[in-house]
């Protein structure tokens, strides 16, 4: 019988035993976890049953450890039920391991493995998590491929029902989870064969029951507890039998056969290695070839890690083994090795002295650490640690995979060495996310896979930025299964999908000899070769390379598909690569086509089969002439003034070359310089905005909304303007305040993303042309250079004195300058603006404290920092702990900042006689209100440092390191809304009943926006988002007005694109209010689906429908007898159905349920109406009590 | 007092027929225009280029910002299935038929050849009694030669009316150079009916913000003189039933249309400005004026004032322009 077979990822592989086999889920997202939740409530939405026949309820919870918390519930009331997470969600689900152990209780996790933030947070795959686990109790199940991780997600859950032992089942995040390759698939019946009912019955009967009331959970003493914890051994000592036994019923249905230790390679190998997870996979592919080869090397993979069985173990290693080298993908500082080595180790020494060697020569061990955060694990490294295992002394302790030139734990790799790859396509494209090179390539993988009889395999590489992202794809396709766990080091097709990579990367290193190169060019096939750089015209010569172009813009456009040249380049793919007949090829990306978008009309289908046949008809071969003609070389990855570290380090991970970088050039405890987003120019807009003086009313709308702060005013005086470039644009200042000055609106051409906000705010129109404004959207190359001139003169400008500037207003707001600038955030982001306004009105003195997100993604993601400093080298001070804890950890810089404050100022108090009394007094007594009150203080603390250096006294030294707490600090909680709405509201309602003075700002898109789409408490009625696939039919929490109940929070709800006077007045207002403060900003947000150049447009609809209301809550009017309730928009005059319409996240709802949709707009206006009669009752209110 | 009439081969009770407007969205508002003495009743308009755009426009936006970031692969769940907008509207035509019992027209506005014929082909599966054809092109393009738009029209009646059994009516716009002949040109090419006329949103200008405004206004009872002297003209000199659209607010509104030639009349901003009761009025008034000045039926009235029948013909051509202007003197 001939078996299905899917072409899918490592998360739908999992998901789609998960969902058969269980009847509870409760999931909280997390990278790169989240698609099997995201896939299981998909498949219970659909109505898909699990093998016993009912739906599984799929529950999305407030937390990993919410999740845990009802997965234990679920187990002990006896529902099959499971979770999905990874890395510090599976640290907050500990507790409750540690619990579902002691107690017995069968489940299975699917956890795709994510290291754990140490000095940084990486999103990325190895073992750290599952490793800090494992003394919960727990099974541990390693899967290698995505074939495994399917089988074993079903042979996991079998072995928990039988054995009671629970499992964690895991596999490498991105690696695994995120692979496409092509896998049997398991039939139903397969999955109930493979599960013995008779042990969930037995599972179910074990959960309460008030018919047969039991108690479980109970507090034990000394007496009993040790005794009752060595009862649980039985199942422990059978465990490793029982996933035996289902591995083997598990191959008579399937025909796939597993064992707890698999070995392969030479069968009387001596070196031997031994390992687990996706790593596994290219050590397997190396040693079968250097078997093949003669050479006496092995593998070891180990499926089943907990418990771990000596017995097997020594099954699976050949007798003749001399040297073994245990791997593991983790790195546990201090401990004498790392947890696979130390059992490795443990086991065969106590094999030796129980005799199991049978008269074995104990081998030698040696440890080793690779892949740390899906650090790539090649062939050439396998052989590395291999040839490790030849020498006399082979290292121990030793990492693979990077240049260690501090503590030389690294071996060295011979890069040449690869396994040959016959009858193997293997294609890099190179896109922007944005033009839809990933989805087409998936598509791709999928018609080969799932169309022909080959295999295939896929893996996607994205950048750090959100807007502008490039991408990588990695395809391999070929009649054998692909065991090929790393990227591409070679290719026989390269495709680059923008000509700008062309002035940034090699791209064409790769290049097999003989390869076909595709490139997307605004120049035809005779044209293109001379606007070529030199590497790339050598490297096509030298390799003898084939070349193909055409215009893909063009043919978009021509096809009315914009920007879209997805489609045109994946027909190009297949015209040329090879991989398929042409015509079947064509006839297959037709019918993908269809059933792409058949669902959303047939003029969608019509279009995108247009382009496919108009691609075949405009790609070129291009000719190659036989010399090298171009002068034109890449552009450098940072300016040759950026400093040391960034030339070092940040311009090698800009040039996508961070692999090289060693040890020494990383800092040691994750502490980065800021100011860097500055130096990594990267040109991603079509089109810039440019300033027409004349028609600008200077109100500041334009730099206030740029989310890049790439539009920027400054107010200056005229002798500034002697050497200004010649196109440089200035007129007079309008403001009183800086009378006589000069004025300039001024692009960052190199920065700017083009959403194109700035000139949709803008309100001033060209009275000769009212469709032109004061700024207009214009091609960015012909601008570039005299553009990035003319920013280089704005920048260096004096900024304008701040105890001036008035910064009420929003013009005067955006004189100051912007401490946070050139964010990778998506193109037009909503959130972007508040940020930047923060690091305007007090980055020169903010401590920030940042959950995990978007903003700390955009803020803190390497290579670059969007936060900088001014010309004083002042700026905001960043740092970011976990998702969970923001709050908390924003206090505990508010506790320091109190604590050296109140220090500093009894020492200096104690020094009044020797600083000088007056001095000193004026220092205590400062007023700190205002910028001028700032200004005064610090020069007043410059003073005081020079006194203090003549001061021999140890109070003296204690007050130096302080000093600069005398400076009011201003610090901030900032995070969005699924932080402080769900994982982290208990501790920011903790912070916030605290009294102290700290700053929340909730940036709240509604969504979990960083981790793609699952709602949040914040989501509001009808919208749909991922776990509310049928449109949320709850509420948002109304988070300000659970605020408000503390009375003395300062609160604001505001929406920038709606008003922005109110923004920065409640910015003032919260930072002035002397205890806590919380505004929550709407963030319009790339998951809403709107036009996001338009986006204040829905920020509008949004606040006069009544959704969001605009309001400040201010205790401080409160005391003077006034109310503090101050409503900023008015009575709602827009059906909310107008607003929620506007937005693809709602209307999304009306296409596929329109009933439902209306009716969930009904209940949001009801919502809306009550909500707007509350807030205005509330303002409405009297406040007697006159003044004090 | 008899009002029936006959219009696109449909028995009607009386000739007040609510047309294409936000009334015919909901199943609640047609039953209480049926309720309200509506013998008739035009749907909103199915546009075929509003379809297709929120197709893609969905498509557009459910997938924009994707693969491009490795922890946001995607914004969206992915949607099982579209109700796309034909479905939507033929599903109200169909349960329009199953809750009102008086006939249901349908409206098309379609965008390409084939979304013409496609979409009335469904419409007519759907159960609606008859099919109005909402074409309308404005011409902005000066290189577009002179013929070709109305030769659109033709070739559009022609291929519908071939495919469907329908009776089709067509909502003509009064701009044409010469509106008897495109009127008896479409009759040829396949059209049962003819409306009078569709009225465009005209844009407005605001001068202080420097925008372009289109706001809906409602039609004013003055206007419906452009309907009745191009209905009174028509009448008998095409093989139609015609319909007089705009401005009609009272049943003497009604009664002056009839009189042109007009076998029904649409009501649509009377209902919109004064509520769906007015309908109810309109047709009392009906009564009432026919009471009184004795007439016993619509058919009594009917076409008695039209160009061919009334006392003076030239009254509708153009010395009429030179009257009016001399009566003010």
């Amino acid at each position: 019988m001939k078996r299905p077979m899917v072409t899918i990822d490592g998360n739908d592989a999992a998901a789609r035993v998960a969902h058969k086999v269980n009847e509870v889920i409760a999931i909280y997202p997390i990278t790169p976890s989240s698609g099997m939740g995201e896939l299981s409530d998909e498949f219970s939405a659909k109505g898909e049953k699990n093998i016993w026949g009912t739906i599984p309820h799929v529950v999305e919870m407030q937390s990993e450890g919410g999740a845990s918390g009802a997965v234990h519930g679920a187990l002990q009331k006896g529902a099959l039920t499971t979770t999905f997470t990874a890395s510090q969600g599976l640290l907050l689900m500990i507790p409750n391991m540690f619990k579902i152990a002691g107690e017995l209780t069968s489940t299975a996790f699917h956890v795709s493995a994510r290291s754990v933030a140490t000095h940084a947070l990486s999103i990325f795959g190895d073992h750290s998590d599952v490793m800090a686990a494992r003394s919960t109790g727990w099974g541990m199940l390693a899967s290698g491929s995505i074939q495994e991780v399917h089988d074993f997600a079903l042979i996991s859950t079998a072995a928990t029902l039988a054995s009671r032992v629970p499992f964690v089942h895991f596999f490498d995040g991105f690696r695994s989870s995120h692979e496409v390759n092509k896998i049997h698939e398991l039939e139903l019946d397969e999955m109930r064969a493979v599960i013995d009912e008779k042990h969930v019955l037995a599972h179910r009967a074990r959960g309460l029951n008030p018919d047969k009331p039991v108690l479980r959970g109970s507090a034990q003493n000394p007496d009993v507890f040790f005794q009752a914890r060595e009862t649980v051994n039985p199942y422990y000592e059978a465990c490793a039998g029982h996933v035996a036994e289902t591995m083997e019923r598990f191959a008579k249905i399937t025909g796939r056969e597993y064992r707890l230790f698999d070995y392969y390679g030479a069968p009387d190998a001596e070196r031997v290695i031994i390992m687990m997870g996706s790593g596994a996979e290219a050590a397997q592919e190396t040693v079968e070839y250097l078997a093949g080869c003669g050479e006496k090397v092995g593998l070891v993979k180990v499926r089943l890690f907990r418990p771990f069985s000596i017995t097997h173990l020594l099954e699976a290693l050949p007798r003749q083994v001399k040297a073994i080298a245990a791997l593991d993908r983790t790195k546990e500082p201090g401990a004498t090795g790392e947890p696979l080595y130390l059992d490795v180790v443990a086991a065969l020494v106590e094999a030796a002295t129980s005799g199991q060697l049978e008269g074995a020569a104990l081998p030698r061990v040696i440890g080793g650490r690779y892949g740390l955060s899906s650090k790539e694990f090649t062939p050439a490294m396998v052989k590395a640690v291999l040839d490790e295992l030849g020498r006399e002394t082979p290292k121990t302790h030793f990492t693979v995979g990077i240049i260690d030139d501090v503590t030389h734990t690294s071996l060295e790799v011979d890069e040449s060495f690869r396994v040959p790859k016959e009858g193997m396509v293997q294609a890099l494209f190179y896109g922007l996310g944005s033009d839809g090179t990933v989805g087409a390539n998936k598509n791709s993988v999928k018609i080969i896979g799932e169309g022909t009889e080959n295999y295939a395999q896929g893996y996607f590489v994205y950048d750090s930025k959100k807007a502008g992202a490039v991408t990588v794809s990695h395809l391999r396709f070929g009649p054998n299964a692909i065991h090929s766990t790393y990227l591409l080091d070679q290719a026989n097709f390269i495709a680059c999908h923008q000509w700008v990579f062309l002035e940034r990367f090699d791209l064409l290193d790769k290049a097999t000899e003989g390869a076909v190169f595709l490139l997307n060019s605004l120049y035809g096939p005779d044209e293109t070769w001379n606007q070529l750089q030199r590497v790339h015209q050598k490297r096509i010569l030298d390799k003898k390379l084939k070349v193909y172009v055409i215009d893909a813009y063009a043919v978009a456009k021509k096809a009315g598909m914009g920007g879209r040249i997805n489609t045109i380049m994946q027909t190009c793919f297949f015209a040329i690569s090879g991989v398929l007949p042409k015509d079947e090829a064509i006839a297959k990306i037709k019918g993908a086509i269809k059933k792409s978008y058949g669902a959303k009309g047939d003029a969608i289908v019509e279009q995108n089969n247009a382009a496919v046949d108009m691609a075949i008809e405009n790609l070129h071969e291009m000719r190659i002439p036989v010399e090298l003609t171009s002068q034109l070389e890449l552009h450098p990855p940072v300016p040759s003034h950026a400093p040391d570290f960034v030339q070092k380090v940040t311009g090698t991970i800009i040039q996508g070359k961070g692999d090289q970088i060693p040890v020494s050039l990383m800092p040691q405890d994750g502490t980065f310089p800021t100011g860097t987003a500055q130096y990594e120019k990267r040109n991603i807009a079509l089109t810039i905005p440019v300033w027409d003086p004349d028609t600008c009313t200077q109100c500041g709308k334009c730099s206030m909304i740029c989310p890049h702060a790439a539009i920027r005013q400054k107010a200056y005086e005229g002798t500034q303007l002697d050497s200004a470039p010649e196109t440089f644009k200035s007129i007079a200042y309008k403001g009183k305040e800086f009378a006589g000055f000069r004025f300039t609106i001024q692009v960052a051409p190199e920065d700017c993303t083009g959403c194109g906000l700035c000139v949709h705010v803008c309100p001033a129109k060209n009275k000769k042309e009212p469709r032109l404004r004061a700024i207009n959207m214009e091609p960015q190359i012909p601008l570039r250079e005299t553009e990035a001139a003319n920013y280089d003169f704005f920048l260096a400008l004096p900024d304008p004195d701040r105890s001036v500037v008035k910064v009420k207003s929003v013009s005067g707001s955006q004189l100051l300058r912007p401490l946070f600038e050139y964010s990778g955030a998506c193109s037009g982001c909503g959130e972007t603006p508040y940020v930047k306004l923060l690091s305007q009105l007090f980055g020169d003195r903010a401590v920030i404290a940042n959950a995990t997100g978007c903003s700390s993604i955009y803020g803190g993601n390497l290579p670059t920092t969007p936060w900088t400093v001014n010309g004083d080298g002042r700026g905001p001070a960043w740092s970011n702990s976990l998702f969970e804890d923001n709050a908390e950890f924003g206090l505990g810089f508010r506790l320091t900042a109190d604590k050296h404050s109140e220090y500093a100022r009894e020492l200096l108090a104690g020094l009044a006689e020797a600083v000088g009394p007056e001095a000193a007094r004026e220092i205590l007594d400062a007023e700190q209100d205002s910028e001028a009150g700032i200004s005064a203080q610090r020069e007043r603390v410059a003073r005081l440092l020079d006194t203090l250096a003549t001061i021999d006294n140890p109070q003296a030294r204690q007050l130096e390191s302080l000093s600069g707490n005398l400076v009011k600090q201003s610090i901030w909680i900032v995070g969005g809304d699924g932080w402080a709405y769900d994982i982290g509201y208990g501790g920011l309602d903790h912070v916030l009943a605290s009294g102290r003075n700290v700053n929340v700002l909730v940036l709240d898109t509604e969504v979990y926006s960083n981790t793609g789409g699952q709602m949040s408490k914040a989501t509001p009625y009808g919208a749909i988002a991922k776990f509310a696939a049928a449109g949320k039919p709850q509420d948002k929490k109304d988070l300000g007005m659970m605020a408000v109940g503390y009375g003395n929070v300062y609160v604001a709800q505001i929406a920038m694109g709606a008003n922005d006077v109110q923004t920065v007045k409640a910015f003032l207002e919260a930072e002035a209010h002397d205890g806590p403060s919380l505004i929550i900003a709407y963030s319009h947000c790339i998951a809403h689906g709107i036009k996001m150049g338009a986006a204040t447009d829905n920020q509008k609809r949004a606040v006069k429908s009544g959704h969001w209301p605009l309001y400040r809550y201010n205790p401080a009017r409160s005391r003077q007898g006034r109310n503090p309730m101050q409503l900023d928009s008015r009575k709602p005059q827009l059906p909310i159905e107008e607003y929620m319409w506007a937005e693809a996240r709602f209307k999304m709802l009306a296409k596929m349920d329109p009933a439902r949709a209306k009716h969930l707009a009904a209940l949001a206006q009801e919502a809306a109406d009550e909500r707007w009669a509350r807030y205005e009752y509330m303002a409405a209110r009297e406040f007697g009590g006159g003044e004090g | 007092m008899d009002l029936r009439t006959k219009y696109l081969g449909l028995e009607l009770k009386n000739p007040l027929v609510p047309s294409s407007s936000p009334l015919s969205k909901q199943l609640d508002s047609l039953r209480q225009l049926e309720d309200a003495g509506a013998s008739a009743i035009v749907l909103y308009s199915l546009f075929e280029e509003q379809i297709e755009f929120d197709g893609m426009e969905m498509d557009h936006y459910l997938e924009y910002g994707s693969e491009s970031y490795s922890e946001s692969v995607s914004f969206f769940p992915q949607p099982q299935e579209f109700v796309r907008g034909p479905e939507e509207y033929l599903e109200h035509i169909r349960e329009a038929k199953e809750s009102l019992e008086i006939p249901i027209i349908a409206s098309l506005n379609g965008a390409s050849a084939g979304g013409w014929v496609e979409y009335a082909k469904r419409i007519a599966e759907a159960g609606a009694d008859a099919l109005e054809l909402n074409i309308y092109f404005l011409p902005t393009d000066p290189q577009q030669p002179i013929g070709e738009i109305e030769e659109t029209y033709l070739d559009i009646i022609t291929e519908v009316s071939r495919t469907i059994d329908l009776a089709l009516t067509v909502k003509l716009h009064p701009f044409f150079s010469s509106l008897p002949s495109m009127a008896r040109r479409m009759v040829e090419a396949g059209a049962n009916g003819l409306t009078l006329f569709n009225r465009f949103y005209e844009p407005d200008i605001n001068p202080e913000k420097l925008e372009v405004e289109a706001e809906l206004d409602l039609s004013s009872a003055f206007e419906s003189r452009l309907a009745l002297r191009w209905i009174g003209i028509l009448h008998q000199r095409v093989r139609a039933d015609l319909a007089a659209s705009t401005g009609i607010y009272t049943g003497r509104d009604a009664i002056r249309m009839l009189m042109a030639g007009a076998s029904v009349t649409h009501l649509c901003s009377a209902l919109l400005k004064h509520g769906i009761p007015q309908l109810t009025r309109i047709r009392e008034e009906m009564i009432g004026w026919m009471d009184e000045n004795e007439y016993e039926s619509v058919a009594d009235l009917m076409g008695t004032m039209s160009q061919k029948s009334c006392p003076d013909p030239t009254a509708f051509e153009r010395a009429n322009y030179i009257k009016t202007l001399n009566s003010y003197e």
